[in-house]
């Protein structure tokens, strides 16, 4: 016990130390955290008529956000598979980042979904045993489970390697490998129930196929890796982790190859709606093309779909795709091409027209930009925090030793990362 | 504060665990009032039941005497609140009673008393910022077709092939139904009407995709909401076919002046913000034997409602001579809200 705690105190020292350059970053994120505080403080004190959410767009910015961040999230899986599946030596040594990276977003994926929430103070409500969990039949219900299960798995596996690491003794495998193998199938289920929560729903004919989960998965699995490659590079330049090429080399490819197949998937899904043009498919058509000169959306559109194909054509030149100064403009495209594309691209044309035909446009609100701002800030925030804490452990910078009183971590070990 | 300090000593013969949880909410709620009172202008009784509300089951499953104290509760809060007496009617559904509901298209002439009225009985919000309406009436434009139209040039047009035309002018389509209307009097030559409220549905989607069951099918077909459990995810509203959900975005703003104060649990009781609600067929009116509001008040008797079981019912000489359709048919929700024509 008195080594955990002690893992638990290394562990928060050596993620809260670093240069100057560490300290303004943790500000700069300070400051988007203080306006969330702000903006979930005005929205629950108010109610949700500060968001620019109405009855005809009931959905918005927040579940956008978490729709994506369900796919960053499941992304991880793309680092823990091939290292222990592929027994894929580089990404095996960095693994447990991933893990980390994962914890940070379903942790966002939560924030998203209590900003949501027109009555957070009765979350509860949910919970098995003390509320009413409707399950099997409610999606949501299902969500709630995989989302907090993943949580769980990659806290306990993620922590479990570093505490292991931290104190110096062997990793007991048999346990360690359940957990990892049941992550991997599990982090597929979140973001396939994710898809099922929205295109289940026959009265939003826009999200009404069942292309929908795969093309999840297949986003997913193009902006999380992305994402991971950026982080990566970065914990490669600030800190003294060796990463080799060959993990970026393997990362970009599966970046490529899905964002291939979802540029086919989102082919299909425009040829199938737009060629009938039926009623159903005037959410796609409002979304492409506007409607009677509402078209707010068009613009988004359109940006996305050349963010993804562009980076798509350029990942698919290995001389570029290998080039590791220009990677991480490209992956930062398809990033923001697909943040785009699967959050109010895909939510907005859902929602618009309503049931009854009645074309509402909606833009975010201030406070819904700062909540969203801010929820982001955190899972970056959180994140640059464990990364910093699971270098050190996995360096062995941090380290078990059996102290006679309360001795602060020795000075050399706080300043070898950054 | 001392009085607050003598009901803490009554409380303290604690029991169960909600005894527990109120009297300790009675005691923080009034600390904190105390407190509060000389920052502002708090209102403290109010606060106390409020608090005790935050605990509550969901209603289905209280026990009679939870469903009493909690209604008890309610009215305590809303007589306050309102400055009058409040009831709040917490009639079950009526055995061999299934409702119906139907309205004859042909009638209709797009007056929206029925609105009005159904605002005034169910206590929605109303106002500027936030104005809840449960029923909407469609204007529907009457088919207009015109030569110019029919030689006009169509798609696709290549090869010298025309597929299509371009008379095609909307006549009765849902999706071009269109509820924002001023005119200067109805019915209007040009259009026809068609109003929308809950369809009841015997399938409901919505209570399908409620997470916390907080809507629920009563017996008595009737699709309620427990206003105090809801969370306000919205997932119902996402997944109901006849955008017939409406959410309470901010605090509702409901006069004192303008109060119906005749209120069921399930029904018209005055709600909170950041919660669902919709039509109950006035649940308030009709599990005691009365019309629904914009039944009573619809000038021109389109509106028909009454026992489905009852095979001498209007409604069921609605269904049985008349042509009917329901709406949406083939999402396969079966409402209980039926349209038909002489």
């Amino acid at each position: 016990m008195m080594r955990f705690t002690q893992f638990v105190v290394d562990f928060l020292r050596a993620g809260f130390t670093g240069g100057i350059l560490y300290w303004c970053w943790m500000l700069f994120l300070a400051f988007f955290i203080m306006l969330w505080g702000y903006g979930e403080y005005v929205q629950i004190a108010n109610g949700m008529i500060v968001t620019n959410l109405n009855d005809q767009v009931s959905w918005g910015f927040y579940l956008a956000n978490f729709v994506f961040m369900v796919g960053v999230a499941a992304a991880a899986v793309t680092v823990v598979f091939p290292a222990y599946v592929y027994k894929h030596k580089e990404l095996h040594r960095i693994v447990i980042l991933g893990e980390m990276l994962a914890i940070a977003a379903v942790v966002m994926c939560l924030l998203f979904v209590i900003a949501h929430m027109g009555r957070p103070d009765r979350l509860w409500h949910i919970l098995p045993v003390i509320g009413i969990f409707n399950w099997p039949h409610a999606m949501l219900t299902w969500d709630v489970i995989v989302l907090s299960g993943y949580l769980l798995l990659n806290i306990i596996g993620g922590f479990y390697y570093l505490y292991k690491k931290y104190a110096g003794t062997e990793v007991n495998k048999t346990f360690y490998l359940t957990i990892v193998y049941i992550a991997i199938v599990w982090a597929l289920s979140i973001h396939t129930v994710t898809a099922f929560l929205i295109n289940t729903m026959p009265a939003r004919p826009m999200w009404f196929h069942s292309v929908m989960p795969i093309k999840f998965i297949t986003t997913a699995f193009a902006a999380g890796p992305s994402l991971i490659i950026i982080v990566f590079l970065l914990v490669r330049r600030f800190t003294p982790m060796k990463i080799a090429d060959e993990a970026f080399h393997l990362l970009s490819q599966i970046v490529v190859w899905c964002l291939g197949i979802a540029l086919f998937l989102t082919m299909s899904e425009i040829v199938t709606e737009l060629y009938p043009a039926t009623e159903h498919s005037l959410g796609l058509q409002y979304l492409m093309f506007g409607h009677n000169g509402l078209n707010s959306l068009v613009p988004y559109f359109w940006t996305a779909l050349t963010l993804m194909v562009v980076s798509f054509v350029l990942l698919l030149i290995p001389r570029l795709r290998k080039n590791l100064t220009l990677l991480p403009f490209i992956c930062a495209a398809a990033f923001i091409g697909i943040w785009i594309e699967k959050g109010m691209g895909l939510m907005l044309p859902g929602v618009i027209p309503t049931p009854i035909g009645e074309f509402a446009e909606y833009t975010p609100s201030h406070i819904e930009l700062m909540v969203v701002g801010g929820v982001w800030a955190i899972g970056f925030f959180l994140l640059t925090f464990m990364l910093k804490g699971a270098v050190a452990v996995l360096l062995g910078e941090v380290s078990y030793q059996p102290r006679a009183g309360k001795q602060p971590v020795s000075s050399e070990q706080g300043e070898a990362t950054i | 504060m001392p009085n607050q300090e003598k009901s803490k000593e009554k409380d303290s013969k604690l029991t169960t665990r909600r005894d527990f949880l109120r009297g300790a909410g009675n005691y923080t709620v009034a600390s904190l009032s105390g407190a509060a009172m000389l920052l502002s202008n708090p209102k403290p009784a109010k606060a106390n039941v409020t608090w005790a509300e935050h605990f509550q089951k969901n209603y289905r499953l209280m026990t009679e005497e939870e469903k009493q104290e909690a209604i008890e509760r309610l009215e305590t809060r809303y007589s306050e609140e309102y400055g009058q007496k409040v009831t709040v009617d917490g009639t079950p559904s009526i055995d061999g009673v299934l409702f119906g509901y139907a309205l004859n298209i042909q009638k209709c002439i797009g007056c929206r008393r029925c609105v009005k009225a159904c605002v005034a009985e169910n206590n929605q919000s109303r106002g500027d910022e936030q104005q809840i309406e449960w029923i909407r009436v469609l204007r529907m434009e009457k088919g207009n077709f015109s030569a110019e139209d029919r030689d006009q040039h169509g798609y696709p047009e290549s090869f010298g092939v025309q597929v299509g035309g371009n008379a095609y002018k909307p006549a009765g389509v849902v999706l071009e139904g269109q509820h924002y209307y001023e005119p200067d009097q109805v019915p209007e030559k040009d259009a026809f009407y068609f109003p929308m409220q809950c369809m009841q549905c015997e399938k409901p989607p919505c209570v399908k995709v409620c997470p916390v069951r907080t809507t629920y099918r009563d017996p008595d077909g009737i699709v309620v909401v427990d206003y105090n459990w809801c969370i306000g995810c919205r997932m119902c509203i996402g997944a109901c076919p006849y955008w017939a959900r409406r959410f309470n975005w901010g605090e509702p703003n409901l006069p004192k002046e303008e109060l119906n104060p005749h209120t069921h649990y399930l029904g018209n009781r005055p709600r909170m913000k950041g919660v669902v609600e919709k039509c109950t067929y006035c649940v308030q009116r009709t599990r005691k034997g009365r019309w629904t509001a914009c039944v009573e008040v619809c000038p021109v008797g389109a509106r028909k409602f009454g026992n489905l079981l009852d095979p001498n019912s209007e409604i069921r000489k609605v269904l049985a001579k008349k042509k009917v359709f329901r709406l949406r048919a083939d999402l396969n929700t079966y409402p209980k809200f039926f349209y038909f024509m002489d």
